[in-house]
């Protein structure tokens, strides 16, 4: 029994990680790579639509939006996850 | 009503119910004044984060430089902002779920080490102090800008409010002092943003206006403004002069540094379960990006108005504000070729500039150089107020709960009572508040620099460590103790050479790989990193009480650390 729930909690982790890494390299393109190393070719064009160059706006105001964005989708997976592996914690605790 | 009127008319206002507030929610338990007892909303904790966070840098200062640095600015919004994206995935739940009162608990624990805890204790409270003394002269200076009064009578009047609800309250008042001070900071922030965006570019939305077209000229705005950078001789607005690994390294420290602050790091504590720590993240983050998207946005308006209004003008014939300004010192003129005119220009330009602008001049001036109506100007002042006010208290209480808990209670008394302990936290909270005091009103010159310090620090001691102890379970003390002091100790000396001793060799020529002292704390975390792993492969395992620990702060249910 306890090996049983001990492979299922390494399982779990090893999702975690997964689902971490994942959002991370979103994060990392959106900030260091969108909004620094690529923000010279990236200002050759406009975001659409609008008069920002396009790495400008990632440095100064996408890549805030997509960070926003990446926490809720992380939640969203991990009560997925929580709820999957029966790990989540009842309310009132 | 006079600005100053209404000045005075809201300043009183919010301050009456923040002492309302202190009143309502006092402390009774230890758990109360360190986590609030765990109760509050995350909806509420993201809200009383977001004002924690933001403090009178990010609200009286931030938009400044950004209008100053252009592009090179960037590093504040992505650093600052990003930081928020490790707390969520790499340390918030985990750190919940460890359900500590302070970041010195968990790094005792996890370490099985008292040395590790008191290395923790160390960091926590020079951290907070250095970050402390620049709120407490913000609140003086916005104090003796708008009410006239002086600069140290201002500090005594914040003292004496953050006195009452952090010594009275502990966690809890703060928290529910800070919801209530977001909500006037933010209000604060975007109106004059708003009136700005439309009155520019005729778009309500300041996010969007930035985008959008410059009423006057029918340009693009940010277009126009590169133009009228280039010409007055300064870089073009949208590209920076910072090095890319610079501009790097910067960004990376500011987010580290941001998810390695204890005070930001504690606000996780106080929420009911793990589910509600991650959550409460994203919210904290949903109300500071509202913040921080509209800064660069104010940025622009703000630049291009100042252009418009100085570049080229007849010094006789110079608006109100600006000699009101030039009273305070945060704005000069020195006519240097004596044409009478404003030269406002950069350094490629062929003439010498004679117009001086201070950072912080770009939010507060704002309402006056747009020409809005006295109320915005009050709201400004004590939204510039919240903010360093509620950042303050934050920081006094990391400090506060390092003395009476970790220093008395984990080390030096552990018989202490519930009673002792919170009379201790109240006394500790008292000091660290006169103390704060005193550094605001005794500023030392280097108040800037000491803040970037803060963020290294945090990046370069607490960031690995942490991590490492919640995802590698190998990681041993003696690990984490060499690696913290390597981390500290070489960013700490690169900082201490470049601003206090050798300020004047402090350029890119000098500087390791052109990083400069703000960026060093990637390199102390980077070396942090190197150190623990290498040092914890060669010394023996965490003992198996710990290993168990690690296991049960993973998951949200299930292992009992206790169980074995």
């Amino acid at each position: 029994m306890a090996d049983d729930t001990s492979a299922r909690h390494a399982h779990y982790w090893r999702r975690n990680i997964r689902y971490v890494g994942l959002l991370l390299a979103v994060w990392f393109s959106v900030s260091f790579g969108f909004g620094i190393l690529l923000v010279e070719p990236l200002n050759a064009i406009n975001l659409p639509g609008t008069a920002y160059p396009l790495g400008f706006w990632f440095a100064q105001q996408g890549s805030i939006y997509v960070f926003v964005a990446l926490i809720f989708v992380y939640v969203k997976l991990m009560n997925g996850l929580d709820a999957e592996f029966d790990v989540a914690e009842e309310d009132g605790t | 009503m006079t600005a100053q009127q209404w000045t005075l008319t809201l300043v009183v206002a919010t301050f009456a119910l923040y002492i309302g507030i202190a009143v309502w929610s006092r402390a009774s338990t230890t758990k109360d004044f360190y986590v609030a007892g765990t109760g509050v909303s995350p909806l509420a904790n993201g809200m009383a984060t977001a004002a924690d966070w933001m403090s009178a840098a990010s609200f009286l200062g931030m938009a400044g430089l950004i209008s100053f640095m252009g592009y090179d600015g960037s590093v504040y919004l992505m650093g600052w902002t990003g930081g928020y994206v490790l707390l969520a995935l790499l340390l918030a739940p985990y750190l919940r779920k460890f359900g500590a009162f302070t970041v010195p608990d968990f790094v005792g624990d996890r370490y099985y080490s008292q040395t590790a805890r008191i290395v923790a204790v160390v960091c926590a409270i020079f951290i907070s102090f250095t970050y402390v003394a620049g709120q407490m002269r913000g609140v003086g200076i916005v104090f003796g800008r708008f009410l006239e009064v002086d600069v140290d009578i201002g500090v005594y009047i914040g003292m004496g409010v953050v006195f009452f609800y952090a010594v009275l309250g502990g966690m809890k008042g703060i928290t529910y002092t800070q919801v209530a001070q977001y909500c006037v900071l933010i209000f604060a922030y975007m109106v004059p943003a708003i009136f700005l965006s439309i009155m520019v570019t005729g778009n309500p939305i300041p996010q969007l206006g930035l985008g959008g077209v410059d009423l006057e000229s029918g340009m693009p705005l940010l277009e126009r403004l590169n133009g009228l950078n280039t010409e007055l001789g300064f870089a073009e607005y949208t590209s920076g002069t910072k090095s890319m690994l610079d501009v790097l390294f910067i960004t990376t420290a500011l987010m580290v540094g941001t998810a390695g602050l204890p005070h930001v790091i504690i606000r996780f504590y106080t929420v009911p379960r793990v589910r509600d720590a991650r959550i409460s993240v994203g919210w904290a983050l949903v109300f500071i990006a509202l913040l921080y998207t509209t800064a660069p946005a104010i940025a622009v308006f703000a630049r291009t108005n100042l252009i418009n209004s100085v570049s080229e003008t007849p010094y006789s014939e110079v608006p109100e504000w600006f000699t009101t300004w030039e009273d305070t010192g945060l704005l000069g003129f020195e006519d240097l070729n004596g044409d009478g005119r404003i030269q406002f220009v950069g350094p490629d330009s062929p003439v010498a500039n004679e117009l001086s602008v201070d950072n912080d001049i770009i939010v507060l001036a704002n309402p006056e150089i747009a020409e809005l109506p006295n109320w915005v100007i009050g709201l400004v002042a004590a939204g510039g107020l919240a903010a360093a006010l509620s950042t303050a208290a934050g920081l006094l209480l990391v400090v506060s709960s390092a003395v009476s808990h970790d220093l008395l209670k984990r080390s030096l008394m552990p018989e202490i009572s519930e009673r002792g302990e919170l009379l201790a936290a109240r006394v500790a909270a008292a000091a660290a508040v006169l103390f704060a005091g005193y550094l605001g009103t005794h500023p030392p010159g280097y108040v800037a620099q000491v803040v970037a310090f803060a963020f290294g620090l945090a990046a370069s001691s607490f960031f690995p460590v942490i991590i490492l102890g919640i995802f590698s379970k190998r990681t041993t003390r003696e690990g984490a103790i060499l690696g913290m002091v390597s981390g500290i100790a070489l960013t700490g000396a690169y900082i201490v050479w470049f601003t206090l001793m050798h300020p004047e060799l402090s350029n890119p020529e000098n500087w390791w790989f052109g990083i400069s002292p703000q960026g060093i704390g990637t390199v102390g975390m980077l070396l942090n990193f190197a150190v623990t792993m290498t040092v914890s492969r060669f010394t023996p395992e965490p003992p198996e009480h710990v290993r168990r620990l690690v296991d049960s702060i993973r998951i949200p249910k299930g292992v009992e650390e206790g169980a074995a």
